[in-house]
């Protein structure tokens, strides 16, 4: 299966990813409009200290440990991708106990949001990875 | 091949999945004195809160019994198991043969024995789906609610009516709430959190007489109320197993492979116990991931596979009034601490090794610390000062990094 995979000597730290990604889950169709004003709360998020930068989202593990601690079963795996059903989740938060990675946060009305590769977008793949401009990040079978 | 599945919660769910691995063919039967399709027991708080409903309750899907291929007996009771002739017996006299059982029958309520409990007539237990449509009916905005243990379940019940009741007052003999899961000063956070949304709290104490809908407390204390809910603690359901003269300590002893002492019989869940590697020691970890993974566990090897179960710690999320608490592991050796404004945070270290964590408001990345704490990451390896001051992945060496992010990604 195709995942995103980091290449984190060619991150430049420059957070374009976080904001393709914003703007590939608000449903907008300009990405100006989409992020003009406001604080962003992307599903993938760049690590940085001093001169390392990297950008982390969900690993869309084969066996998931969110998916497994889910309380409600709002997370499944469908064809690998590790989906939330926001109609579920009541946000209490024990994926994020659970995942290894730090890669889910509490989303807008107090529920939980992930990557899910921009499968639950118009974008149908990650528009993260389109978006990096050095390959830092990739999307590809390993 | 047929499987048999006493209960129908978490862990049978994770059994049947577990199953459905290793062998699409056998036949599998779930069998549940409950009548509802398998539904997520935690969320019996957020029904009563409104954040929720019994549709969306729902733990899997509607067709999922279908999808399994799985026969779902509900609303019957198993009653004795016969595991000379492989056979287990329901409360209407009929018999069902099985080939390997699992026995995920969870956990009862704890009441210890109180003067005057039998008189009071509005009464209930905080577990089930019925005990909260009970609790639903039995309140009104004029109630006055007393409710015994300040553990998980009785607190989740005081945030699900606090709304639809006049007061509550939860009673505990410990000296803090949620003991189970919190040191002195965390508690305390979470306690005047939810004295502002007017639930009073009585503790180092207990009820000593119920009169005429009043507690004396041991501390002479009177309390008047209407409606009880006794949440002073759950114990494993072990009592078929026991009755076969299978091995029981707190809960039902299982192996590694989830294996009772008893041949062909598996047990997962709140019912039994888990090597917690955090104390190394078997413990009873009545947790919903817990019985998950076991039940999971549990069924790859029913049907044939063969896969440990290890890496079991406590861990709990949890939220009251929006306030999240997240905790795992023990609270034992050298303890750091963190904590800015309205954020707790407490790491505990032993032996190099992190062995638990508190994390009170600020909740971002705990899964990091959950991850030290399961794969037994040596503290020497990554920077623990960072780790320390913000959860992330920044704290393992680029190598180490190369390998989560960038290796191919298999179990956890």
């Amino acid at each position: 299966m195709k995942r995103v995979y980091v290449n984190e000597q060619w991150c430049l730290g420059c957070h374009l990813c976080e904001y393709y990604c914003a703007f590939a889950n608000s449903n907008e169709t300009d990405m100006v409009k989409a992020l003009k004003d406001i604080v962003i709360h992307p599903r993938i998020q760049i690590e940085q200290k001093d001169n390392i930068s990297f950008a982390v989202s969900c690993r869309h593990c084969e066996e998931p440990l969110c998916v497994k601690g889910c309380i409600t079963g709002a997370l499944s795996i469908n064809e690998g991708v590790i989906s939330v059903d926001q109609n579920k989740c009541i946000g209490c938060f024990t994926c994020i106990l659970c995942c290894p990675y730090g890669a889910i946060s509490a989303g807008d009305e107090s529920i939980i949001q992930k990557c899910e590769l921009c499968t639950n977008n118009k974008h149908g793949s990650p528009h993260c990875v389109k978006g990096c401009p050095n390959n830092a990040i990739v999307f590809e079978e390993r | 091949m047929r499987y048999v599945i006493i209960g129908n919660s978490t862990a049978a769910v994770g059994a049947v999945e577990g199953i459905r691995k290793n062998d699409l063919e056998g036949e599998i039967i779930i069998i549940s004195k409950e009548p509802y399709h398998v539904y997520s027991r935690p969320l019996i708080s957020y029904l009563l809160y409104g954040k929720t409903d019994e549709e969306r309750m729902k733990y899997r899907s509607k067709d999922f019994y279908d999808t399994m291929n799985c026969k779902a007996i509900l609303g019957r009771e198993a009653v004795k198991i016969d595991d000379a002739k492989k056979e287990v017996h329901l409360d209407d006299g009929e018999v069902l043969n099985y080939d390997k059982l699992l026995v995920a029958t969870g956990s009862l309520p704890f009441v210890p024995p109180m003067e005057g409990l039998d008189g009071v007539h509005k009464r209930f237990s905080f577990m089930s789906l019925d005990d909260a449509k009970k609790v639903e009916s039995a309140i009104s905005s004029n109630s006055k609610v007393l409710i015994i243990g300040a553990g998980l379940i009785g607190l989740k019940c005081a945030e699900g009516i606090s709304k639809r009741v006049e007061s509550i007052t939860v009673v505990d003999l410990a000296d803090r709430i949620l003991s189970s899961i919190l040191d002195r000063d965390g508690a305390e956070i979470v306690k005047s959190h939810m004295e502002k949304r007017n639930i009073k709290f009585i503790l180092n104490t207990k009820v000593e007489t119920f009169a005429n809908n009043e507690a004396v407390l041991s501390n002479g204390e009177k309390v008047e109320f209407d409606v009880l809910v006794l949440a002073v603690g759950v114990i494993p359901n072990t009592g078929l197993i026991k009755e076969i003269n299978g091995k029981i300590n707190r809960g039902i002893v299982v192996d590694e492979f989830c294996q009772t002492s008893i041949p062909d019989i598996f047990a997962a869940g709140d019912c039994c116990e888990s090597f917690d590697i955090t104390m190394e020691q078997n413990k009873v970890l009545a947790l919903l991931p817990n019985a998950y993974m076991q039940g999971e566990c549990a069924g790859i090897n029913m049907a044939g596979g063969k896969k440990e179960y290890g890496k079991a710690i406590p861990m709990n999320a949890i939220s009251f009034f929006g306030l999240h608490i997240i905790t795992a592991g023990s609270y034992i050796g050298e303890v750091f601490s963190k904590s800015n404004g309205e954020n707790y945070k407490k790491l505990f270290v032993k032996d190099g090794l992190l062995k638990g964590y508190i994390m009170i408001g600020d909740i971002e990345k705990a899964g990091i610390y959950t991850s030290l704490i399961r794969e037994k990451t040596p503290l020497c390896d990554i920077d623990f000062e960072l780790v320390l001051q913000s959860p992330g992945l920044m704290a393992f060496t680029r190598k180490d990094r190369k390998k989560i992010l960038g290796g191919v990604v298999n179990e956890y």
